[in-house]
C-alpha cells in the first residue's frame, strides 16, 4: 500500500536566532511512514524532536535536508492551506486571545476549504455541527471556551480539526492536562475515530501506556533521531527505553489484559 | 443567527443610533441657532446668513471629521488588539499615535504647502512616523515571535514617551510662530476640515479599513496563535503586514487631521465585543460606525459642556478611557505573575 506520509531522509536545525536554548537542537536523518489508516505513536523524552517532527509535516518549518511526501505530493510544494485541507493538529492546550464559542472555534476548521470566502458557508456549517457531534459537543457550541472543563476544551480542539475534514489527524499531548476520566474519554473517542471513520492519526505523547494502548505502531524518538520503530512490544523494551531515558524503567505485563505497562523501577530506600 | 444577517442587524440599528446622535450634534452648539433654522439651512431654504454659515461650514463638516476619525481610531483598535492578540492595545497606548505626531510636526517645520497638498504631505509624514514607532515597538516587545502583555504594554508608553518629548525638543527649538497651532492640534481637536482635504481623509480612512476589514476571518484565526493559524492555513506573515500597515494608516491620518486622541481604540472594540463576541467580520463594521457615534459624542459635549469656550476632545476621550483603561486592567486582564 502507497504510504500516506512518507519522510525521507528529514533532517532540521533551529536557525541561529532561535539557538538561546542551552544546547542546539537538531533532527537528523528520520524517515518512516504512515500508511492510510495507520495509528502511529510518537514517543520519546523531552527536546526529543517530537514537537519538531509535528512543525515539519505542517510547513511551519522546512526540513534542511531530506523530503516530506504527503500522497505523492511534496509537502514544501504545498500552500499552507492547501496543505491544512490534508493535515489537521490538535495543538497542546494554549487558549485563544478572545471569548469564542465553541461553534465558532470549529467554523474555524473550515477556513482552508474556502480561504478567499469573508463568510462561511451553509455546508460548512453542515461539516462543523457534524464535527461537533462526533466528539460530542454540540451542545457546547454556544457556550465561550474557557467556561468549559479541560476535557471539553479538549473535545472542542478536536472537533475543530475534523471539520478540516483531514486525511492526516495530528495530536500534540492530547491527554497532558486532563484527569484520568477525560484521559480515558479522549483515548476512546481517539480510537472510535481512528477504526470506525478510518482516520489516520499520528498521536504524540508523553505517556508510553496510554500510547501503547492506542497505537499500531510506535515511533520512538530521542535526540533527534529514531531509536526504534515498530509494534508496541518492540519499542517497549526495558533496556531500550532504560537507556533512552536515562533512568530505570521496568515493562510488564498487565496480569488481567495482557497490556504492557510502564514504569519507573523505582528504587527503594532513596 | 446566520453571520450574514447578523451584520446586517448590527449596521443598522448602529446607522440608526449614528443618524440620531449626528442630527443632535447639528442642532447643538454656541451659536443660538434654531431647530427650525438647521432644518431649513439642510433643505436649502435659507442658503445665506450666519445660520447657514454655522450649520454648512462649522457644523456639519465638524460631525463629518468626527464620524470619520471615530470610525478609524476604533478599527485601529480593533487591528491591533487582533495582531497583538490583546484586548489591552490602542494606537495611544502602543505609541503608533506619538510616532504619527512626530511625523506631523516634522512636516510642519519643513513646511507642506497648503490645501489638498498639504493633506497629502502631512498624511504622508504622520503615516512614516507611525510605521515607525510601530516597527520599533514590535522589535524591543517582540521575544520568540511573541508579544507578552507586560513588555508589549510598557514599550508602547515607553516608544509613546519618546516621540512625545522629540515633539518637545523640536518645538522648544524651533521658532513658535512657523509651527503654527501644533500645541492647540497636539491635544486632539476637531476642527472643521476644509471639503477637499475631507475628501483625502475620507479615501485614506477607506483604504486602512479595507486592508483590515478584507482579512477579518484570518484575523479570528490568528486569535489561536500564530502556529495554529498557519496551520489552519492563514499565511500569517503576509497577514500580519498587511494589517500592521493598514491600522498605522488609519491611525496616521487621524493623527494627521485631528491631532492625537487617545482611547477611542480601546473604548469602542471593548464594548461592541461586549455586545457582539470577538468575530472581527462584525466587529470592524461595526467598529466603523460605533467609533464615529463615540467620538461625535465626545466632541459634542467638548463643545458644549464650557461653551462659549471649548475643550479639546482629546481631554474628554481621555477622561473616559483612562479610568476605563485602569478598571480592564484590574478586572478582565488580571495578568498571572
Amino acid at each position: 500500500m502507497t504510504p500516506l506520509v512518507e519522510l525521507r531522509g528529514v533532517g532540521f536545525v533551529y536557525p541561529a536566532p532561535e539557538r538561546r536554548q542551552a544546547r542546539p537542537f537538531r533532527l537528523a536523518d528520520v524517515s518512516f511512514a504512515i500508511a492510510p489508516g495507520e495509528l502511529l505513536g510518537v514517543v520519546g523524552p523531552n527536546s526529543a524532536g517530537k514537537t519538531t517532527v509535528i512543525r515539519l509535516l505542517t510547513k511551519v518549518l522546512e526540513p534542511t535536508t531530506g523530503e516530506i511526501v504527503l500522497d505523492g505530493q511534496p509537502v514544501g510544494c504545498l500552500t499552507h492551506w492547501e496543505l491544512a485541507r490534508q493535515v489537521a493538529v490538535v495543538p497542546q492546550e494554549v487558549p485563544p486571545a478572545f471569548p469564542f464559542t465553541v461553534e465558532q472555534l470549529v467554523l474555524m476548521g473550515r477556513y482552508p476549504h474556502a480561504p478567499g470566502r469573508f463568510f462561511e458557508r451553509p455546508e460548512d456549517l453542515a461539516v462543523a455541527r457534524e464535527a461537533m457531534a462526533a466528539t460530542g459537543v454540540q451542545e457546547l457550541a454556544p457556550c465561550v471556551l474557557e467556561s468549559l472543563s479541560g476535557g471539553e476544551r479538549q473535545r472542542a480542539m478536536l472537533a475543530r480539526a475534523l471539520a478540516q475534514q483531514p486525511r492526516l489527524l495530528i495530536l500534540d499531548e492530547p491527554t497532558a492536562h486532563l484527569d484520568l476520566r477525560y484521559q480515558a474519554e479522549v483515548a476512546g473517542l481517539l480510537r472510535r475515530l481512528n477504526r470506525e471513520q478510518g482516520v489516520t492519526i499520528l498521536l504524540v505523547s508523553h505517556d508510553l501506556n496510554l500510547a501503547a494502548e492506542l497505537s499500531d505502531r510506535l515511533l520512538l524518538l530521542a535526540g533527534g533521531r529514531i531509536a526504534r520503530v515498530g509494534p508496541p512490544a518492540q519499542v517497549l523494551d526495558e533496556s531500550l527505553l532504560t537507556a533512552v531515558y536515562g533512568c530505570p524503567v521496568s515493562v510488564e505485563r498487565s496480569r488481567g489484559h495482557g497490556r504492557l505497562v510502564v514504569q519507573v523501577a523505582w528504587s527503594e530506600g532513596r | 443567527m446566520i453571520a450574514p444577517r447578523r451584520l446586517a442587524l448590527t449596521l443598522s440599528v448602529l446607522g440608526a443610533v449614528l443618524l440620531t446622535v449626528a442630527a443632535g450634534a447639528l442642532l447643538v452648539g454656541s451659536a443660538p441657532v434654531s431647530p427650525r433654522a438647521v432644518l431649513g439651512v439642510l433643505v436649502g431654504e435659507r442658503g445665506e446668513g450666519i445660520e447657514a454659515v454655522v450649520v454648512l461650514n462649522l457644523r456639519l463638516p465638524r460631525i463629518a471629521v468626527a464620524l470619520l476619525a471615530g470610525g478609524a481610531l476604533a478599527v485601529a483598535g480593533v487591528a491591533f488588539q487582533a495582531l497583538t492578540r490583546n484586548p489591552l492595545a490602542d494606537p495611544a497606548i502602543l505609541g503608533v499615535a506619538s510616532g504619527a505626531a512626530f511625523g506631523v510636526v516634522l512636516a510642519q517645520l519643513f513646511g507642506v504647502g497648503s490645501g489638498v497638498v498639504a493633506a497629502l504631505g502631512l498624511s504622508a509624514f504622520a503615516f512614516a512616523g507611525a510605521l515607525v514607532a510601530a516597527g520599533i515597538v514590535y522589535l524591543i516587545a517582540a521575544t520568540d515571535g511573541r508579544l507578552p502583555i507586560q513588555t508589549l504594554l510598557l514599550t508602547g508608553v515607553i516608544v509613546g514617551l519618546f516621540f512625545s518629548s522629540a515633539i518637545t525638543v523640536v518645538i522648544s527649538v524651533v521658532d513658535f510662530d512657523r509651527l503654527g497651532g501644533v500645541i492647540h492640534w497636539l491635544l486632539g481637536n476637531l476642527g472643521p476640515v476644509p471639503a477637499g482635504s475631507l475628501a483625502v481623509f475620507g479615501a485614506l480612512m477607506a483604504v486602512g479599513t479595507w486592508l483590515v476589514l478584507g482579512r477579518a476571518r484570518q484575523l479570528n484565526l490568528l486569535a489561536l496563535g500564530e502556529e495554529s493559524a498557519l496551520q489552519l492555513g492563514v499565511e500569517t506573515e503576509r497577514l500580519k503586514r498587511r494589517i500592521f500597515v493598514g491600522a498605522s494608516l488609519l491611525t496616521s491620518s487621524v493623527v494627521a487631521f485631528t491631532g492625537p486622541i487617545g482611547f477611542v481604540g480601546l473604548i469602542v472594540p471593548h464594548l461592541l465585543r461586549g455586545f457582539l463576541g470577538p468575530d472581527n467580520r462584525l466587529l470592524i463594521p461595526a467598529a466603523v460606525l460605533g467609533g464615529g457615534v463615540f467620538l461625535l459624542l465626545a466632541d459634542t459635549l467638548a463643545r458644549t459642556v464650557v461653551a462659549p469656550a471649548e475643550l479639546s476632545v482629546g481631554v474628554i476621550t481621555a477622561f473616559c478611557g483612562a479610568p476605563f483603561f485602569v478598571y480592564l486592567l484590574r478586572s478582565r486582564y488580571r495578568v498571572i505573575p
